[in-house]
């Protein structure tokens, strides 16, 4: 209590900690040494949303060329093997390098302010996830440049496909490039779920128990779980893949007493769990949308997050629906049926408390909800057309048809996308400061609202009338063309409405004209929106002491000994970490040390195996370096006294 | 504000009283038991499938080297030891004991290392038999059973069990030899004076690495070698 009687120190004036081995960059660094060096969780969230976005205008140019070459029968768009590298490269890219960074992007930005805290628990460790995901992309669309050029295995690269014997250009990288990519986009996933975990259990406010956690953050704390235990197991299929393309071994070659199946299993034990990845953060940051805007508290708050608890549990025990047609036993397979009808249940729980939030409120039809509500109807859509796969003979009529196609993007598209953007309209006045235009946001919804039902909705009906999946072209007769055209034709659409939004949120942060946000635009219900907009660089000015969920609803509506307290400032104020060069140094050192194992193995003039370790080595010295250098640099920083109410 | 002050090492205060650090390393060690699990899964549905490939029949037996991978694994559990007791010592402040202690950790550590790696070379290479053949090899892609005649080296021909063995044991030795370097690191660092009971929480988390390592050879040991003698 006695600090409140220090004199204000202006930020200023602030107190200095030097750093004891290195000079990190301090307070006053700017310019593109402050975007490098950053380790302040709302510019990595919006360095992660943006690179996203960038990586969504190219998976959807891949996308139109693939609905390009589909337009008529036997079209030459694309050759027979451009088509492959087209799905395997789109599919890849936006499960990859889209929606889960897109997710990082929100968990970064928001969550932090949601539990009270001022960073995560590694801030220097959130960065290298950061540069970690940059790396795999651009170590993914190297691949165009090299022998054999992208990879065409599809996004999940079968073995034994991905085997060099069956290599349709002899010395094909393609697929090595996509086995390092992920490999080091797995790091960036883990490193960020360690984060995201320590900081969610460790570091919320005073009073912040985890039942008056926002479900936004709940679906944080079950996805980073999903991850740091799915993940290990592509990490070493991609091990396994690489070593048998590399050095040898069989794991996958039939022929020598490996199992191509196996790779499935491994795949799909990661690729199920992966699907619930994708769909969890949608559906926290749907969860944060609709009682806003239904102007009612959730319903049914401890339902959602046990039931995303279930969903995240159960997701690791049904992975082999995905392999029905497989040939493993009627037991194994009823047994991946039944789990996966009853996945639905929880998932079913979540739609009806939704519905439930929006009964008998007053419903405030702006572009979040816009999204949001899309996200409900087309997840359903979704979720039905994969209900009907969980049963064995129906889906061995739906694979490999354009039946699967349309589920699976109605959930991705419909759901993760349609979510993510309700996150986009919903946050973004917090990031920029400022209020979007509502109806260039209406626009961007209907467009591709229509864009997106146009594309997909025709496919239920081309998959059930024979056309197949991944496959370069289809001859007349088949009665195809009509709705493969209206697919196109819808696909251009989506892809004028996503560019649209992307020229919008561009926009957002650079015009001088859009009316200031101020601290709660939507009358929202968390703390975040108890903060100004844009965000201070140190959050909270006064760490707050939370009594209540929906506290900041409670501040402005409720009981006043419902209202939240803050904590006294200290005698140091607030200590703000300096930033640091390490994590770009480390990441750059495994980007490096990716590429130097992706080219160790060369053929030389005389057709023999080189194996050249140099680049991997100094890679990996790279890497120690900045190891060596994290450790020893010392937290450095800044002390700050911001006045109570300036937040 | 003196600068003394100013670089006062404070322990943040956390929801649950466990600090950062320690919880980020339970949960790495949470994905890592994936990591090994998912290694280990694959060795063993390989184990029984492929034991027979191209009419090529494994008896892994005639490879494994029972009594040195024993001892290797004795010494491994005894390194944990050191770890312990290094941790105890700091706890107290003790400083030249957690140096002896980590010293200990270190050796015990690359003595392991040395018998893998001794054991690997010495698959790999293959046996000579009593006409100065070599026969019983085991590479990361085949393995040579008993030479045929006189005067020829067994034919190394394609397996399986190689990669599973070799993949996983090479990635638990790794494992090891990131936490020996990490060791050595925190050796050095006790020679500098700047190493204090307030360092205890993160030799703390270097044991805990430490232990996990060791406890997945535990499993290791007899899941890849002594079930080779029993089932």
């Amino acid at each position: 209590m006695a600090t409140e009687s220090v004199k204000y120190v202006a930020p200023e004036s602030e107190t200095k900690l030097e750093s004891k081995v290195f000079p990190r960059p301090g307070q006053h660094t700017t310019g593109i040494i402050d975007w490098l060096t950053t380790i302040d969780h709302k510019k990595i969230g919006f360095m992660y949303g943006m690179a996203a976005l960038c990586f969504l205008i190219i998976g959807g140019i891949q996308a139109l060329l693939i609905r390009s070459q589909l337009w008529d029968h036997n079209m030459d768009v694309l050759t027979n093997r451009q088509y492959n590298q087209m799905f395997t490269m789109h599919g890849t890219t936006m499960v990859f390098l889209v929606i889960m960074p897109l997710s990082a992007a929100f968990f970064n930005f928001v969550m932090p302010l949601q539990i009270g805290a001022r960073d995560v628990a590694f801030p220097r460790m959130n960065t290298l996830s950061l540069w970690c995901f940059l790396a795999g992309g651009i170590i993914l669309n190297l691949s165009w440049f090299f022998t054999g050029g992208s990879p065409a295995i599809g996004w999940f690269g079968y073995a034994p496909l991905t085997d060099t014997r069956f290599a349709e250009v002899i010395g094909d990288m393609g697929p090595d490039f996509w086995i390092f990519s992920l490999q080091i986009l797995g790091i960036a996933s883990l490193l960020a779920s360690f984060n995201f975990i320590t900081t969610i259990i460790n570091m919320r406010a005073p009073g912040m128990t985890m039942m008056r956690l926002p479900v936004f953050t709940w679906m944080t704390l079950i996805v980073s779980f999903l991850l740091i235990l799915a993940m290990p197991a592509i990490a070493i299929a991609l091990a396994e893949l690489m070593f048998d393309r590399q050095y040898g071994t069989n794991f996958f070659d039939f022929l020598e007493g490996g199992k191509p199946h196996f790779w499935q299993h491994l795949f799909w034990i990661f690729g199920h769990p992966e699907v619930y990845i994708l769909i969890l953060p949608a559906m926290g940051i749907v969860s944060e949308v609709i009682p806003v805007f239904s102007r009612k508290p959730l319903f049914g708050y401890g339902l959602i997050v046990f039931s995303g608890g279930i969903i995240g549990f159960m997701g690791f025990a049904v992975w082999s629906h995905h392999m029905y047609t497989t040939g493993m036993g009627v037991v194994a397979t009823s047994a991946f049926s039944i789990l996966t009808m009853l996945i639905a249940i929880p998932t079913g729980v979540k739609i009806f408390n939704w519905i439930g939030t929006m009964w008998g409120g007053r419903i405030i039809f702006k572009t979040p909800m816009l999204f949001a509500l899309g996200f409900i109807t087309m997840f359903m859509i979704g979720g039905f057309t994969g209900i009907m796969h969980s049963s064995v003979p129906v889906d061995a009529q739906h694979q490999d048809t354009y039946f699967v196609v349309a589920h699976f993007h109605y959930v991705l598209i419909g759901g993760a996308l349609f979510g993510l953007y309700a996150g986009f309209y919903f946050w973004l006045p917090k990031l920029t400061g400022k209020i979007l235009s509502d109806k260039i946001g209406k626009l961007v919804f209907t467009l591709m609202f229509i864009g997106f039902n146009m594309t997909f909705f025709p496919m239920h009906y081309l998959g059930m009338i024979g056309q197949p999946r991944r496959t370069h072209s289809y001859n007349e007769g088949h009665g195809f063309e009509t709705w493969n055209q209206i697919a196109t034709v819808g696909a251009f659409i989506l892809g004028v409405g996503v560019f649209i939004g992307f020229v919008q949120f561009i926009h957002a942060f650079r015009s001088k004209k859009l009316k200031p946000a101020g601290k709660n635009p939507w009358d929202a219900r968390t703390l975040e929106w108890t903060l100004s907009s844009p965000v201070k660089e140190y959050n909270f000015a006064r760490t707050p002491i939370v009594k209540t969920r929906d506290q900041a609803w409670e501040n402005n509506y409720g009981p006043s000994d419902k209202h939240s307290e803050k904590e006294p400032l200290d005698d140091h104020g607030v200590h703000m970490p300096d930033r640091s060069w390490t994590p770009l140094v480390t990441g750059i050192g495994l980007l490096v040390l990716a590429l130097g194992l992706l080219f160790s193995r060369t053929v030389n003039e005389a057709g023999d195996l080189d194996r050249n370790y140099l680049p991997a080595i100094t890679g990996g010295i790279i890497f120690i370096i900045g190891v060596i250098m994290w450790a020893i640099e010392g937290p450095g920083g800044y002390h700050l006294f911001p006045k109570e109410d300036e937040e | 504000m003196s600068d003394a002050h100013a670089l006062e090492h404070h322990e943040p205060v956390t929801s649950t009283g466990v600090p950062n650090k320690k919880i980020l390393m339970w949960a790495f060690l949470g994905s890592d038991c994936m990591f090994f699990g998912t290694l280990i899964s694959t060795h063993l549905i390989y184990r029984k499938i492929s034991a027979t490939v191209n009419g090529n029949y494994l008896d892994i037996r005639d490879i494994f080297d029972i009594e040195l991978t024993s001892f290797s694994t004795f010494i491994l559990l005894a390194s944990s030891l050191f770890m312990a007791l290094a941790v105890s010592a700091i706890h107290k402040g003790n400083l030249s004991s957690t140096r002896w202690m980590l010293l200990g950790t270190i050796i015990f550590g690359s003595i392991f290392l040395a018998c893998q790696v001794y054991e690997f070379t010495h698959f790999v290479h293959g046996k000579e038999n009593a006409s100065g053949d070599l026969e019983h090899q085991l590479t990361l892609s085949s393995y040579a059973g008993k030479s045929d005649e006189p005067g020829r080296d067994a034919e190394l021909k394609p397996h399986v069990f190689g990669s599973t063995f070799f993949v996983l044991t090479g990635t638990h030795g790794t494992h090891v030899a990131i936490g020996v370097f990490w060791l050595l690191g925190w050796l050095v660092y006790s020679f500098t004076g700047r190493m204090s009971k307030a360092d205890a929480m993160d030799i703390e988390c270097c044991g805990l690495y430490w232990h996990f390592v060791d406890i997945v050879w535990i499993i290791i040991f007899p899941v890849v070698y002594l079930m080779e003698y029993a089932f």
